[in-house]
């Protein structure tokens, strides 16, 4: 018995010996300052992003970096990022991605390096044309009184909004309760369906309104504007009896410019101080964005082709950033 | 009861008569009553009893609290003294990932020190065309030409070799587990029996439900993509293996053994072989689940033709997107032709070794040559740029063609569909009181299989009750009933077509490979740009998938019918039409209720993705979870979906055995 017992100890040792040790490989990462491993970049799935990527990724080369680029969703990219297992992602948008952004910074796990100049907007948006079957447009409440025109089959008589990604939630529907909009959301689900939707109905000049940010290259190609609701204000979510409605929240718009910020493994400052200060340094503007996407968008660079036109046109902006 | 029901079998056997329009007449009439029944009691229950509407909230079990809470310790906190539970699961990781970098660095990314890697696109095409050749004929040889010329001419070469690198490991690993499990059940009915719950969930529960906590355990990049395709791919190699050994005849069995046959020589020479279409529909369904998540392997960090095409899609690159999509559906192809061609292979046909040496000293040489000469000449290296093709502009013009001139058409069909079928059926299910619901699964359960099917099923049907899922299970179960009920009715024939005829049978079987393989994002795109987001676009889309399987089994399973007893049905005298109904549907019954089983389970799959196109269902419950972090409630709405699935399964598989039973059919 005792022969038994001693024999499976040993087993188990082994076992943990065996896993122990390769983990120890794995883990064993030189120690000195600005290690030689990769720095695991986040490439997500829309264009302005894997320009951005690009570029910052470019930038830390040309400080003596080795860089990978790792695709991600939209979601896990921070689970991926607080675990160390990825490192940088250089488009953190206030709509988004907050929550799971927030959510890895209290524990710890990630770091806020700060934001860009850029500002981002999200909200309803519908097509210009749409100008013409509602008077008063972008005001919500003339979006409201034309709300049948915007009807189908699974809404009527309520109109039709069609709400953004499912992981992209907004607070819709408490909104549309507070403002007293006679609307019905329903959610595309992910970002190419509502171009889809966007896309037939905008050919054949059909109602719609719908979910879309900026900066998106969806601009470029479709004209149209943002529904303007009250002006948003931190108290709105909060507090019932601020603005329109005293006895609901959520009575406003989206930040009308909200943050765009870059964020990092916690662990960065320690194993590549040198990249880190360059993050935080990395610093777009709406215009940069928009210069970089339509480089790919419009003229059909792949984006490793488009960063590198972008560096070489705005080389003094980087290099600011460098030093 | 019985006698009408019997009653009932025998006059669609053919008595006609009075007896018949009475049958019918009384059958009509008890379904008449047992509608009303229901409606009674939804009324009084949804009037007299508030919770009976409304479950109450106070009344939900916090489970999925408990199951975030778990994985945060387990993920974060874990710790064994010597190592974290962490440790651990990255240790088998840092293993795993092993043969996932010698594909990788032989295929894509080269190794640091060695020189000639990664492989030039010439020597991939010309290994797999030669073994084509060699496994096979010359046919196959030009058909793998053609898969592989393809990727490189429509650049997208390196994506597909990125995403190959993957597949190539993924297969023989998933293949290889799940036909050991399937040895191992199959000697072992009783754990079968306590497993095949597991099977049913790792198989219809989305991917979306946990992909956080494996991203978690075991980090991001290939390894949780094989990990997260296994769970999904491997299933039904089990269930195959386990169909295809129980089916094997208890007398060949017993002719081997009276060979002198070993425990494994019965099993690789007697059973595995007379098993092997089953085996290989198994092997065939492993290759395609591994080529269908691709798009999902990329959201957890593997590169290749999934994330490039999600750029396309959200950037509207619908061309683009479609090529990329037709990559996947031409390596599912290749893989699957080359396995079935390896798997017929026959090493000791007169011949064959002269033949053999030849063409592997022929392709040692050339590959060599070709490997040898790619520094030099950089065509060979990467297929050059300037000379790919695409069809982009094409299929965006057919799109957009499609959209517009068959949307009017379409918009009245679909108005219809939604105002006189789809809203209705969805609000008379959810408009039906929990209990009312629960006590008719419980009472279809109890007619089917008795006490203890009935027990089991309403604690299923339970189960997304008092995690508070409820009204989107509901939703979910109406769309999938809709989904499942088409996709049966368009498998079933479709497979019997198949059966009878070789040409269009392998015409048939090339379009599911291509359903099952072809990534649903994007054929999603043109269904939204004529159905609108909403429960139309999303069950068009589940049908689509789900029919797949259907037709496959089907045609399996009349296939498999032997010619002998199709030859003494005709000799005493059978019609062809009795032929069909009285011989070889019942023979085929086991493979067809497979079928079913499988559309279910991918029907119910699809609701993660259906969730993309906007419904309201488990699938947003799920997507909703991955994007709040929360592990406990993203699993327990996989679960509400796993349990919808076992409900069916547990009472078709009951009612097949019966009826199989009935007919003096057994195993």
């Amino acid at each position: 018995m005792f022969k038994l017992m001693t024999q499976r100890v040993m087993r188990k040792g082994i076992l943990c010996g065996i896993l122990m040790g390769s983990t120890a490989l794995a883990t064993m990462s030189p120690a000195y300052a600005d290690s030689a491993e990769p720095i695991k970049i986040v490439e997500n799935n829309w264009t302005s992003q894997l320009v951005l990527s690009r570029i910052t990724g470019a930038l830390l080369e040309k400080a003596g970096y080795n860089v990978e680029y790792k695709p991600a969703d939209n979601q896990l990219q921070f689970v991926a990022i607080g675990n160390g297992d990825m490192h940088v992602q250089v488009e953190v948008w206030e709509g988004t991605h907050r929550t799971s952004f927030q959510r890895q910074l209290d524990a710890g796990r990630m770091i806020d390096a700060g934001s860009h100049d850029a500002v981002t907007r999200e909200d309803w948006w519908y097509p210009a044309y749409m100008e013409k079957t509602c008077p008063g447009l972008p005001d919500y409440e003339a979006l409201n009184k034309c709300a049948e025109a915007f009807a189908t089959p699974e809404t009527a008589p309520k109109g039709r909004y069609l709400g953004g990604p499912i992981d992209w939630e907004k607070p819709d529907p408490e909104r549309i309760e507070a403002l007293g909009m006679d609307f019905e959301v329903v959610n595309a689900g992910q970002a190419s369906t509502l171009w889809a939707e966007l896309d037939a109905a905008y050919r054949r000049e059909e109602p719609i309104v719908l979910f879309n940010w900026t900066p998106n290259w969806v601009e470029a190609r479709y004209d149209g504007k943002f529904i303007e609701f009250p002006e948003h204000d931190a108290k709105c979510e909060t507090d019932p009896s601020w603005g329109t409605n005293p006895e609901l929240t959520h009575d406003c718009g989206n930040p009308r410019a909200g943050w765009l910020k870059k964020g990092v493994w916690s662990g960065m400052e320690e194993e590549w101080p040198g990249a880190y200060e360059i993050i935080q340094n990395v610093n777009f503007t709406n215009e940069h964005i928009a210069q970089a996407a339509a480089m790919v968008d419009v003229d059909g660079l792949k984006p490793e082709e488009a960063a590198e036109q972008w560096i070489k046109e705005n080389e003094n902006v980087w290099n600011a950033w460098l030093n | 009861m019985t006698t009408v029901d019997t009653n009932a079998a025998r006059s669609s056997g053919g008595a006609g008569g009075n007896s018949l329009t009475y049958a019918i007449g009384l059958r009509c009439m008890r379904l008449a009553l047992a509608a009303a029944a229901v409606i009674a009691a939804g009324y009084l229950m949804n009037n007299l009893f508030v919770w009976a509407r409304d479950y109450p909230e106070s009344w939900v079990m916090p489970i999925s609290r408990y199951i975030s809470a778990f994985f945060d310790w387990l993920g974060y906190k874990a710790d064994f003294g010597l190592f974290t539970f962490r440790d651990l699961t990255r240790a088998v990781s840092q293993v795993l990932e092993w043969p996932l970098a010698f594909t990788e660095g032989l295929l894509v990314s080269g190794f640091g020190g060695v020189p000639l890697l990664p492989l030039p696109w010439v020597t991939v095409t010309l290994i797999f065309s030669l073994a084509g050749l060699l496994l096979g004929s010359w046919r196959l040889a030009a058909i793998l030409l053609g898969c592989f010329t393809f990727l490189a001419v429509f650049g997208v070469w390196e994506p597909a070799m990125n995403t190959f690198s993957l597949v190539l490991v993924i297969v023989p690993f998933a293949a290889l587990m799940g036909m050991a499990a399937g040895v191992v059940l199959a000697g072992a009915p009783r754990l079968e029996r306590g497993l095949s719950p597991v099977l049913d969930v790792m198989q219809s529960t989305p991917h979306f439900a946990y992909l956080a906590p494996i991203v978690v355990l075991f980090g991001f990049g290939q390894v949780p993509a094989l990990i997260a395709t296994v769970i999904f791919a491997a299933p039904p190699m089990i269930r195959c293996t386990l169909v295809g050994l129980r089916s094997v005849s208890p007398e060949l069995i017993e002719c081997g053994r009276m060979a002198g046959c070993t425990k494994w020589q019965l099993l690789s020479k007697v059973r595995f072989p007379a098993a092997a279409a089953t085996l290989l529909l198994g092997l065939n369904q492993v290759i395609m689940q591994t080529l269908a998540m691709v798009v999902i392997a990329s959201l957890i960090g593997a590169s290749g033709l999934g994330h490039d095409l999600l750029i396309a899609l959200n950037s509207l690159k619908l061309g683009t997107a479609l090529e990329l999509g037709a990559a996947i559906v031409v390596l599912a192809v290749a893989l699957d032709r080359l396995s079935l061609a390896a798997s017929r292979y026959d090493p000791y046909k007169r011949g064959e070794q002269k033949r053999r040496r030849g063409i592997l000293l022929f392709g040692v040489v050339l590959c060599a040559a070709t490997v040898a000469a790619a520094p030099f000449a950089d065509g060979l290296h990467l297929y050059p740029a300037a000379y790919t093709v695409t069809s982009a502009p094409f299929w965006d013009a057919v799109v957009i063609y499609v959209s517009d001139e068959w949307y009017d058409g379409l918009q009245a069909f679909k108005n219809f569909l939604l105002s006189y079928v789809l809203i209705p059926s969805r609000n008379a299910l959810l408009w039906l009181p929990w209990p009312v619901v629960i006590a008719l699964v419980a009472m279809t359960g109890y007619r089917i299989g008795g006490g203890k099917l009935a027990a089991t099923v309403a604690t299923l049907a339970a189960f997304p009750l008092i995690t508070g899922f409820w009204v989107p299970t509901m939703i979910t179960l109406y769309m999938i009933a809709m989904a499942v009920v088409v996709s049966i009715l368009i498998g079933l024939p479709i497979g019997l077509l198949a059966s009878r005829n070789e040409r269009l049978s392998s015409f048939i079987l090339l379009i599911c490979d291509t359903l099952q393989t072809f990534p649903s994002f994007v054929y999603l795109i043109p269904v939204v740009m004529l159905f609108k987001v909403g429960d139309v676009a999303a069950i068009t889309a589940v049908i689509a998938y789900a029919t797949v399987p259907m037709i496959r089994y089907t045609n399996l399973g009349l296939r498999r019918v032997s010619a002998q007893t199709k030859e003494a049905a005709e000799a005493i005298g059978c019609t062809k039409r009795q032929l069909l109904w009285k011989v070889e549907l019942p023979l085929a019954l086991p493979e067809i209720m497979l079928g079913i089983n499988q559309t279910i389970m991918m029907g119910l799959f699809m609701v993660a993705i259906a969730a993309l196109v906007g419904t309201k269902d488990l699938g947003q419950q799920i997507a909703r979870a991955l994007s709040d972090g929360d592990t406990g409630r993203g699993l327990i709405a996989g679960l509400c979906i796993a349990s919808l699935g076992i409900t069916a399964d547990r009472i078709l598989r009951t009612w097949s055995r019966k009826r199989s039973e009935a007919l003096g059919l057994t195993g």
